[in-house]
């Protein structure tokens, strides 16, 4: 096994589990399976005709899935001992991750393939392959996915902001305490509360406090979201403000980490606080920032809130990321299907781009240390 | 250098200590200066939602900021959410919107982030300290199928989920958004909780195992109390994650279980709607973790960096 696990407990232990008891467990899991089956079986030959019978939706299927799922936990105990213990620690939470992903995943790749709008009456429809050629062809996806690379790389700038910060807190300084709380405070504000502090109010082109800036700085008709570059700079600028406190705390642990005698030892040898950050501190970063980096890239990706509640996806779908569009796609037209195949492409694409990425950081790291 | 005479100084400053002073005054004021620029942008917007929510129209036309020298503070934009001193008392249809989707939020956060620091504690705690084998699947591989769940985007779950929600009639119950909540927040709290158990020493257990406790035994009454500040910055972490959440709310949910960045969200879009009522209610949704930020900041910094240092 890798190395990475630390040392584990080791316990030796000596279970006599009788037969009768091991059966207890089988018949406890297939019982409860076999449930399942039944409420499932009942709810679609009675269909939702009969909804006095309690069977107006799929809940009593859901309920038989609990059961199976306390069943199965308890038969663990009653089949494996001592094991089935340690087993209970890691099964729940397994157990509500596997049926809350894998399922709808699976299920949503059955959407994905189907022409499927909530408002029309006629449900679903298998399509095959139409929704793939239909994606192929919007020009409103693809550009999506083109800002999605402006806003990744967006997270450079935000990196080096951040590492200039974290650098200042671990200065020696008065009031660090204040500083800190003062700078996480935008981390914990909401996006939408932000997209309405800052993009519709003090951007406001009128009476807006920026614009007032900008008026006062010499521009003339300071508009912020009508030109394509300046409305994705924005986005880009407010995301930034929201999560910078993010990268530079994890930073700024990193930092703490290293021995002052490194520092002082270089400073000994002469070297200028320039050199000593280049060839010291920012190579002892190095994996701290990869983590960092990597962290804020897949928040990144989740990246919609702000831009549905600033801008909407305009001027033109200029500062759209894929979430945002998905969600109009869903909100203006209901499109489940398409909508659907469109996200199931998108994590695709960014499980790739994450591994490829996380298998980068880790050669490159590895020579170094 | 040597001397003779008694009252010379004998040891000097060298040239290049003697630079440093107004050097490091200068660096002095630029670290300050930037410290201070940066906080200001921090704190800036928090500072004009809460003076806005005190202006009347005029005053915010004419950009008035300081509140008694450019401008009478008012209580309009709190008369209009109900919850200024003058309205606190009578009824109010806007309070008690207002209070209903707070207490949604306040509802679905808290026991979404409860759920998975529990889950997620067991599973990091069991992760951490045996060796597990799901068929094809030993300790790296299971803790890589939590953390990796932390790459799903949430629009590719959104949809499938509405349309599951809706044959479990779990569609706009608060139900419905706490098992979300706590599966997207799920993987963050294993991977604080990880780190914090494995910094534990196993000869904690491995006395009380001797001393014939079972190991739920161990891990509730010694390990628990050990790992629990890691735990509070776990569920302050899931807690400002859940309490900001917007995608998943407006999409699922109408009526019943609205939380409270679907009513601000609401609010921006129509026309209508007055800033200093705005600003009331945008206040109003960030205060209770503008609070839990400055009380709870260590907790949420240690958090943070468990990830960091390894």
């Amino acid at each position: 096994m890798s190395s990475t696990e630390g040392d584990l407990l080791h316990i030796v232990t000596a279970d006599d589990i009788s037969p009768g008891r091991q059966k207890l467990g089988k018949f406890l899991i297939w019982g409860s399976a076999a449930l399942i089956v039944v409420v499932a079986a009942l709810q679609v030959w009675r269909g939702t005709a009969t909804p006095e019978a309690g069977f107006a939706n799929w809940r009593p299927t859901l309920y038989a899935f609990l059961v199976w799922a306390v069943c199965l936990c308890w038969a663990q105990v009653l089949i494996r001992g001592e094991y089935g213990k340690r087993v209970l620690f890691v099964l729940p939470a397994a157990l509500f991750v596997g049926c809350m992903v894998v399922f709808p995943l699976i299920f949503g790749l059955g959407i994905a393939f189907s022409d499927w709008n909530l408002a029309s009456p006629d449900g679903r429809k298998f399509n095959g392959v139409d929704n793939i050629r239909q994606m192929w062809t919007d020009p409103f996806y693809w550009n999506a996915m083109t800002n999605m690379v402006w806003y990744v790389l967006a997270i450079l700038p935000e990196y080096a902001i951040a590492f200039g910060l974290a650098l200042l807190l671990n200065a020696q300084i008065k009031a660090r305490k204040f500083f800190r709380v003062a700078f996480l405070m935008p981390l914990m504000l909401s996006p939408v509360a932000v997209s309405w502090m800052i993009g519709k109010s003090m951007l406001e082109v009128r009476f807006g406090p920026i614009s007032r800036l900008a008026r006062e700085l010499g521009v003339d008709s300071p508009a912020f979201f009508s030109s394509p570059e300046m409305a994705r700079f924005i986005i880009m600028a407010m995301d930034a403000w929201t999560f910078i406190p993010f990268m530079m705390i994890m930073i700024l642990a990193g930092l703490q980490a290293i021995p002052k005698e490194l520092s002082e030892a270089s400073k000994v040898d002469g070297a200028s606080p320039w050199r000593g950050f280049w060839e010291i501190t920012f190579p002892l970063m190095l994996p701290v920032s990869i983590t960092a980096i990597l962290i804020r890239i897949i928040f990144k990706l989740k990246l919609a809130d702000i831009i549905i509640n600033v801008t909407s996806g305009g001027p033109g779908g200029a500062t759209d990321s894929v979430t945002s569009f998905i969600f109009r796609e869903y909100r203006d037209r209901s499109n489940v299907g398409y909508g659907t195949l469109l996200a199931m492409v998108y994590l695709v694409i960014i499980v790739i781009a994450m591994t490829i990425l996380m298998k980068i950081a880790d050669r490159w790291m590895r020579p170094k240390f | 250098m040597p001397n003779s005479a008694s009252n010379e100084q004998i040891f000097h400053d060298s040239p290049a200590d003697k630079g440093h002073s107004a050097k490091w005054w200068t660096s002095r004021v630029l670290i300050y200066g930037i410290l201070i620029l940066w906080a200001f942008i921090c704190l800036f917007p928090i500072y004009w939602t809460i003076t806005t929510s005190f202006k009347r129209a005029p005053d915010v036309m004419q950009g008035n900021m300081i509140p008694w020298v450019d401008f009478v503070p008012n209580w309009l934009g709190w008369r209009s959410l109900g919850l200024s001193p003058d309205t606190i008392g009578a009824e109010s249809t806007v309070r008690a919107e207002f209070m209903k989707r707070f207490l949604n939020s306040t509802i679905i956060s808290v026991s979404a982030s409860l759920l998975a620091v529990i889950l997620g504690s067991l599973a990091a705690y069991g992760l951490s300290r045996f060796s597990y084998k799901f068929g094809f699947m030993r300790n790296s591989d299971i803790s890589f199928f939590f953390l990796s769940q932390l790459i799903l985007p949430p629009v590719v779950l959104a949809l499938p989920f509405l349309v599951l929600y809706k044959s479990l009639a779990l569609l706009d119950t608060r139900i419905g958004l706490i098992l979300l909540y706590t599966l997207t927040v799920l993987p963050i709290v294993i991977w604080i909780m990880r780190d914090q158990f494995g910094s534990i020493p196993t000869e904690l257990e491995e006395a009380a195992l001797v001393d014939g406790l079972s190991i739920w035994g161990a891990f509730l009454t010694i390990i628990m109390p050990i790992a629990l500040p890691g735990m509070v910055a776990a569920f302050i972490i899931s807690l400002v994650l859940t309490w900001n959440e917007y995608f998943f709310a407006a999409l699922l949910t109408s009526t019943n279980a609205v939380t409270l960045p679907v009513m601000v969200a609401s609010q921006t879009g129509s026309q209508g709607i007055s800033w200093w009522s705005m600003a009331a209610l945008s206040f109003a949704a960030i205060l209770p973790l503008i609070v839990i930020g400055i009380i709870l900041e260590r907790f949420i910094i240690k958090g943070m960096a468990a990830g960091a240092i390894k």
